[in-house]
């Protein structure tokens, strides 16, 4: 308090430096920030990822104008959070719906401007073109550069970036041994390293020199123009015509022939058409989701069941050492997932894993806990339980907590039992505090991604998918990552931004419905 | 306990105690089927022997065998003549320059090489034992910090790196925007703070690949925050982490009581001046949880690491370990075992000992509804 104090009587004389320093301060940080803002605009819109250039700009627009105008000055203190979240959360949902609607993927990568971009560095020598003789040189830096001799025996020197006639030395006369710092490399020296020069472009932009054969080097020609009138690529080498082709994201002549580049193109909603049309996907598509649900609500009442038998148990106040089997019984929530599936997955290896080889000793053949898609779902089910119990075993210890005993005391004088009192009292009481949680659990286990990627990857994997990866325990997240980044076929974008809108739809409706059933509108808002 | 129940018991024991030993019966086994895969793999860790199978929880250890050098030496060359796998092959070849001249040591032919301790460039003096095979229980752990193709220490660097800068910044991002929300009033305050719990109701792991073609663009020009980055992974963290903080740090806000403000701009205390030395402050016991148990969730996130970090040396130590469980998970059963304790004690030491906090939290979740 005492600096405080000090402060407020400092603060008058204080006052109007303190204030320039805070605005210098506000400017020079949204000049930093802009300066970038723009420069990722600017080279976005060049590539033409229009959607990263106007979210960056908007994003950016945004900031500014809530850090200039005074009356927005408690949005000053959220800007940062606002900022990170349109990038980080809002624009990837956003984003997500557009790849959809695309056939982003393998094959198609690049920005139709970018695949431009990318064509119209392509060279070739064209035929009649002019010829020389070359003689390879290079310098201490080890960069390369061509003496050439044409049909005239006039010379010149094509270094990387420039291209000059030299008039050194008479026509027929030999090369000198250096020249400009460069040494001419012997036979030897010029075989080996022509492969490495092959590749290079000499002379200038304008004026392209390249390695064309043995003894000949050739000035370069653009191969490929663009023009925008027909919206086509033209081939100079091969004179022809290739036709944006939007439906397939190529570049198309007459004969059906594509460049080797694909672009991005919006294809409607063709990746959905394909979850209905395509019998790789529909088939293991619908058996992906019913487990997906199975998979959920089997968690959920599983974790929950176990978890109220243990907080139930706890209640009981003679039992010693409450406290330390709770701390014992928490410990598989205190340990990383990922982990405890391996874990699990190291003890039900069918060979090595001391389950298998525990039941094996038995004289019981061990389930094939990673061949058999049964014993594969029996096997991540009893994992899952394992990972979840503790959670609702301390909500319930809570919950039940919270339940006032004196609704008890009048239940043992009206002569309940047991069971009635339970049946009758702790469960509904239970399931009105708990219920909401049940909810959340269900749709958390609904994206439970690394269980099932961390047991068997999918796996094992589904006969009718064909050569998309699908696997009899892929759930709908795990799918799409499959589909996005599992190897294989080859990455498809756009069908996993597709089974991710599903996702987002049923988290949605599941919210939505969690929120209508326990009005959790109505106390979110009391609660603000 | 009721005097009427005293008394009940007092009439009858027998069932009480059957009924409590039942509960207790119960307890016990459930608190084996908990520990036992703990244990297990603590085991696993201590047992040299790669076996996933091992009967005795306190593995046995193997005869040790050791090449002693004869004279003193540095290590030049450390070889299989099977090819790659160093760690555990028969016959395994040490170039070694002893005394100026160099030398081969090769282990005994009946001698099963199982863990080389040595690198090129170490030095041995004579006598020295070469190989300390399977003579230690922590051979398992030394294996792990000394294999070169899996950088574990380099992984659990990265980790702890990500980690803790994404918590710090998440706090002190979402305090900031918290005070805001707890003590302005301005227009458009409830509908955004239903909009970030709207957003909040997806992840932004639902959106994995989205996320990964939005760095790989950002990478072709800010190269420090595209894919394969601990910049461009941060990034990401930190954006899902907002809409959640914000409100569990609205709700402490909310408890310091606005006399407080109210007596310091009295005082002629400017907002900034208010938050930054006194409400913080106050505050700051709850934000120390907060960004533990941030820190706690950045460290173990999987799903996202593995996702946008291509390359071994960014890889964080999920994304490590689980290249264990991948690839030849049966042959570094016992490293893995080593490097999975490793990367769950931080957790396991944050979330016992802030039991109760979490409780707390939970409870009164399930209590409000």
């Amino acid at each position: 308090m005492a600096t405080l104090l000090r402060d407020s009587k400092a603060k008058r004389s204080e006052f109007t430096t303190r204030s320039l320093l805070r605005l210098a301060a506000t400017y020079l940080g949204l000049a930093v920030l802009d300066a970038m803002a723009l420069y990722l605009v600017y080279v976005f819109a060049l590539d033409g990822v229009w959607e990263l250039a106007i979210t960056i700009g908007l994003i950016t627009l945004l900031v500014n104008v809530i850090n200039l105008r005074a009356d927005l000055y408690p949005l000053r203190w959220i800007s940062p959070a606002l900022a990170l979240m349109g990038l980080m959360v809002v624009f990837p949902i956003i984003y997500t719906v557009y790849v959809s609607l695309t056939n982003y993927g393998d094959g198609n990568l690049l920005t139709k401007q970018q695949v431009l971009n990318l064509l119209a560095r392509e060279t070739y020598l064209p035929e009649g073109g002019k010829v020389y003789g070359w003689d390879l040189y290079q310098n201490s830096a080890g960069d390369y550069a061509l003496w050439l001799t044409d049909a005239d025996d006039s010379y010149f020197f094509a270094a990387l970036g420039g291209f000059d006639p030299v008039s050194l030395i008479a026509a027929g006369a030999d090369l000198p041994a250096e020249y400009q710092g460069y040494r001419r490399l012997d036979r030897g020296e010029a075989l080996r390293a022509g492969r490495e020069a092959q590749g290079l472009s000499f002379g200038t932009a304008e004026l392209q020199i390249g390695i064309a054969g043995r003894k000949e080097a050739g000035e370069f020609a653009q191969r490929y123009v663009y023009r925008a009138d027909v919206d086509a690529v033209f081939d100079n080498e091969l004179s022809a015509l290739f036709y944006a082709n939007y439906e397939t994201g190529q570049f198309e002549n007459e004969n059906g022939a594509t460049l080797r580049t694909g672009f991005i193109s919006g294809t409607g909603f063709k990746n959905y058409v394909r979850f209905v049309t395509s019998p790789a996907i529909s088939g293991p598509l619908a058996r992906i989701f019913i487990w997906t649900i199975g998979f959920s609500l089997a968690s959920v009442v599983s974790t929950f069941t176990v978890g109220l038998l243990f907080a139930l148990l706890m209640q009981n106040e003679r039992i010693p050492y409450r406290k330390a089997f709770r701390t014992l019984l928490i410990v598989p929530y205190a340990i990383p997932a990922l982990i405890s599936v391996a874990i699990w997955k190291g003890m039900l290896n069918s060979n090595l894993g001391v389950i298998s080889n525990a039941i094996a000793s038995l004289g019981i053949e061990p389930p094939p806990f990673f061949i058999d898609p049964g014993w594969s779902k029996f096997g991540i089910l009893l994992i899952n339980l394992w990972l979840g119990y503790p959670y609702f075993m301390l909500v319930c210890s809570g919950a039940l907590a919270a339940i006032p005993s004196d609704m008890y005391e009048a239940a043992e004088v009206d002569g309940a039992t047991w069971w009635e009192k339970f049946h009758a009292l702790t469960l509904p009481m239970l399931l009105v505090a708990v219920g909401p949680l049940l909810i959340a659990s269900f749709t958390y286990n609904f994206n439970n991604f690394v269980i099932i990627e961390a047991y068997n990857e999918g796996g094992p994997p589904m006969v009718e998918a064909g050569t998309l990866p699908a696997g009899h325990t892929d759930i709908l997240i795990s799918y799409a990552y499959r589909l996005a980044f599992g190897g294989g076929r080859g990455a498809d974008f756009g069908l996993a931004s597709a089974i991710t809108i599903i996702i987002f739809v049923l988290v949605a409706g599941v919210t939505l419905a969690q929120f209508r059933l326990t009005k959790g509108w109505e106390e979110t808002s009391e609660n603000v | 306990m009721s005097k009427q129940q005293k008394s009940k018991r007092g009439n009858s024991p027998s069932p009480w105690t059957l009924g409590l030993a039942i509960q207790i019966a119960i307890l016990v086994i459930a608190v084996i089927f908990a520990l036992f895969p703990v244990v297990w793999i603590l085991s696993a860790a201590l047992n040299p022997s790669q076996s996933m199978n091992s009967q005795s929880v306190i593995p046995p250890l193997p005869e040790t065998r050791v090449v002693l050098a004869e004279e003193a030496g540095v290590l030049l060359e450390v070889a299989s003549p099977n090819g790659s796998r160093v760690e555990r092959s028969a016959g395994t070849i040490l170039l070694a320059e002893v005394a100026g001249e160099r030398k081969e040591l090769r282990a005994p032919k009946n001698g099963y090489v199982q863990n080389i301790r040595l690198k090129v460039g170490d030095s041995f003096a004579a006598g020295d034992a070469l190989y300390d095979i399977s003579s230690s229980y922590l051979i398992n752990f030394d294996t792990l910090f000394n294999t070169e193709r899996k950088p574990y220490l380099r992984w659990l660097f990265n980790s702890v790196a990500v980690a803790t800068i994404t918590s710090f910044l998440v706090v002190m991002v979402t305090a900031l925007s918290a005070y805001s929300f707890s003590r302005f009033r301005f227009k458009g305050r409830r509908s955004l703070l239903m909009l970030i719990l709207l957003v909040q109701v997806f992840p932004n792991l639902l959106a994995m690949v989205a996320i990964f073609l939005m760095l790989q663009q950002i990478g072709n020009h800010i190269p420090f925050f595209g894919l394969n980055t601990a910049g461009g992974l941060i990034l990401v963290y930190i954006g899902g982490a907002m809409g959640i903080n914000i409100w569990l740090m609205k709700g402490f806000f909310d408890s310091v009581p606005r006399d407080i403000d109210e007596s310091a701009m009295v005082d002629g205390c400017g907002h900034w001046q208010t938050y930054w030395r006194l409400i913080f402050p106050l505050v700051r016991p709850v934000l120390v949880v907060v960004g533990i148990l941030s820190f706690v969730g950045t460290f173990n996130e999987f799903v996202l690491a593995r996702v946008l970090l291509r390359d071994k040396e960014s890889w964080t130590l999920m994304v490590g370990l689980w290249g264990y469980i991948s690839d030849n998970f049966a042959r570094d059963w016992g490293i893995f075992a080593a490097g999975a304790i490793i990367g769950a004690i931080p957790t396991l030491i944050i979330y016992l000992s802030l039991q109760d906090q979490i409780v707390g939290g939970l409870t009164q979740g399930s209590v409000k509804g």
